[in-house]
């Protein structure tokens, strides 16, 4: 799929600004502090429900202002025009309108665009907490199934409501503990279901990665040192990737966490919270056997991250339409090589947006190019042999 | 800032409802000090009279203007079939279906830890009695399909099966997440006829 247009009205330095898009490579251009990751960013949030910067929404309305709206229009590989609209203001709930129809689950709007974006804040997923990497692979999951969205929101829920009543017995004893206990086993249940599920669907995706990533890694950082990759699973066992493995059959993931949950009952009835489960787990990348978490130098990190985002697009593009490609401001991290290298892999992208400030350092040839620049404080937004558009 | 007096009286007894925070409640309020006193009473009215004449019915906990609600003093529903919904809310919009014949418990709510509910308070020691009392064969769990739901009719199910009295839970094809009396009523008279056995 592609995007045809994306607006903003009063989102992070925007105050008015339209661009159409199309498909091919297009450059935004820019010196820094213009607003190109501003407007990147606010593709992502709209499309994805998180941005990669900030994890509130609070931060992408401009400031002074009580409503931002982000609008993409898109068009499918089978030609349908889509459209999403999202409207984050302060104190507020936001407002999502998928083909102009009011949403309330976030399900409902993932997958409308389909998007890879790979910045410099991926080098977290490889060298940061085991959350970071837990949010990659949701974030890819949701993409490709909205019921995984679904899924996850339950299981978050089924969660907090659990924990809470793990630490409501804490503090009682005798028969008013007693009663607690009698509708734990309720969550558990629930817990075991859509965390196997989860689980199920984690583990299919990092299958599916694995080889993907290897030789992208290869190919990209041009080193022969072997790229693996593993689920740990908090019951304690770690299963390592097969690109030839399907879909795990979730009812033994099932019995697994049931299981697990067993052992630790005790423990989480003593520190009243949820021990075992797809929240607490990791995905672990090595290079040569050494985890790429505390051993990686950061050129590895890079061309891992960069390796996670290719298979990323592979995979979301097994179901459905193909998504669009962002890379903010990536050209300029990479050496000679690797940026030659990034750019043979655009040609095989139906819509790549870049941001840099340099346009030398970008080797593509960029069917478009639209410039960046700030005056006021706003942004605006000029593609080049057009008269700029004054922003309103 | 806090208004004079009787103001701020109402602007908290607003505050007080589910679903409105203090900036509904001073927007309501001041609403209510611009309409015209006829307008003011007849809500005080409606609110004045339904604590007087409507009250919880004594067997199944569904709205009722007398001790027993109009399912419960219906002879011809079925007394073995019991129905077990959150709210009498729920209640209308399986009423609404026209497919049910049997009769209801309303729970008054669905176990959540994080609202401080438990089976303790809602309407679950009622329940069991009755199934004794009326003979009842057939448990239709019908909570809401959402975690809080789902978790109220796992809790009941293990409950009441012991007791050798059959459940079921209403079949899926309801709108995930979303409440029961929402459900649009082709949907529901669907589920009722697919209802399945829980395990
Ligand atoms: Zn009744």
């Amino acid at each position: 799929m592609h995007l045809t247009r994306v607006g903003l009205t009063d989102v992070r330095s925007y105050d008015r600004a339209e661009v159409r898009l199309e498909p091919g490579v297009t450059l935004f251009l820019g010196a820094n502090a213009q607003g190109k990751t501003n407007l990147v960013e606010a593709v992502l949030r709209a499309a994805i429900g998180s941005s990669h910067r900030v994890s509130g929404d609070q931060a992408l309305v401009r400031r002074d202002h009580d409503l931002g709206v982000i609008r993409l229009e898109a068009r499918t590989d089978n030609g349908r025009r889509r459209t999403l609209d999202v409207e984050i203001g302060s104190g507020r709930r936001t407002r999502t309108r998928v083909d102009g129809n009011d949403v309330t689950r976030a399900a409902d709007a993932a997958g409308v665009v389909k998007v890879v974006m790979f910045a410099p804040e991926d080098v977290a997923v490889i060298r940061g907490d085991p959350g970071e990497r837990r949010r990659f692979l949701d974030d890819l999951l949701g993409q490709r199934r909205p019921a995984y969205v679904s899924t996850r929101s339950d299981y978050d829920r089924v969660l907090r409501q659990r924990n809470q009543l793990l630490k409501q017995a804490r503090g009682l004893s005798g028969s008013s503990a007693e009663a607690a206990v009698a509708t734990l086993e309720s969550w558990t249940r629930q817990l075991v279901h859509h965390g196997a599920t989860l689980m199920a669907a984690r583990l299919a995706a990092v299958h599916a990665l694995s080889g993907i990533v290897r030789d992208t890694y290869h190919d990209v950082a041009d080193r022969p040192e072997p790229v693996t990759m593993a689920y740990e699973s908090s019951t304690g066992r770690t299963v390592q990737a097969d690109p030839g493995a399907g879909v795990p059959d979730p009812a033994p993931l099932a019995e697994e966490l049931r299981a697990a949950l067993a052992e630790v009952a005790d423990e989480e009835r003593r520190r009243g919270i949820t021990l075992v489960g797809p929240h607490r787990d990791d995905l672990v990348l090595a290079i040569d056997d050494l985890p790429a978490r505390t051993h990686a130098s950061q050129g590895e990190a890079w061309s891992l991250a960069l390796a996670l985002r290719v298979a990323t697009h592979d995979v979301l593009a097994e179901v459905g339409d193909r998504p669009l490609v962002i890379l903010d401001d990536v050209f300029a991290e990479l050496d000679l090589t690797r940026r030659r290298r990034l750019a043979d892999r655009c040609d095989h992208w139906d819509q790549v947006l870049v941001t840099a400030a340099v346009e030398s350092d970008v080797p593509l040839r960029a069917a478009h190019v639209v410039e960046v620049t700030m005056r006021d404080r706003v942004s605006s937004l000029s593609p080049r042999g057009e008269v700029a558009e004054e922003s309103a | 800032m806090l208004y004079e007096g009787a103001v701020q009286d109402l602007i908290d007894e607003l505050g007080r409802l589910p679903g409105i925070g203090p900036k509904s409640a001073q927007r309501v309020a001041f609403h209510l000090l611009q309409v015209d006193a006829d307008e003011a009473n007849r809500l005080a009215t409606a609110i004045t009279t339904v604590k007087e004449t409507v009250r919880f019915c004594a067997r199944c906990f569904n709205i009722s203007e007398a001790e027993e609600c109009q399912v419960c003093r219906d002879t011809r529903r079925d007394p073995t079939v019991l129905c077990v919904v959150e709210e009498p809310r729920d209640l209308i919009a399986i009423e609404r279906t026209r497919e049910y014949r049997g009769r209801y418990h309303v729970l008054g709510g669905a176990i959540s830890p994080i609202d401080g509910v438990g089976p303790d308070d809602l309407h679950v020691r009622e329940l069991i009695a009755r199934l004794d009392d009326e003979g009842v064969q057939e448990v239709i769990l019908a909570t809401n399909p959402n975690v809080e739901g789902e978790a109220t009719a796992s809790y009941l199910s293990r409950l009441v099966q012991p007791l050798g009295v059959a459940v079921t839970r209403l079949a899926s094809g309801l709108p995930v997440g979303g409440d029961l009396d929402y459900a649009d009523e082709v949907t529901l008279a669907r589920s009722f006829t697919g209802r399945r056995a829980v395990d």
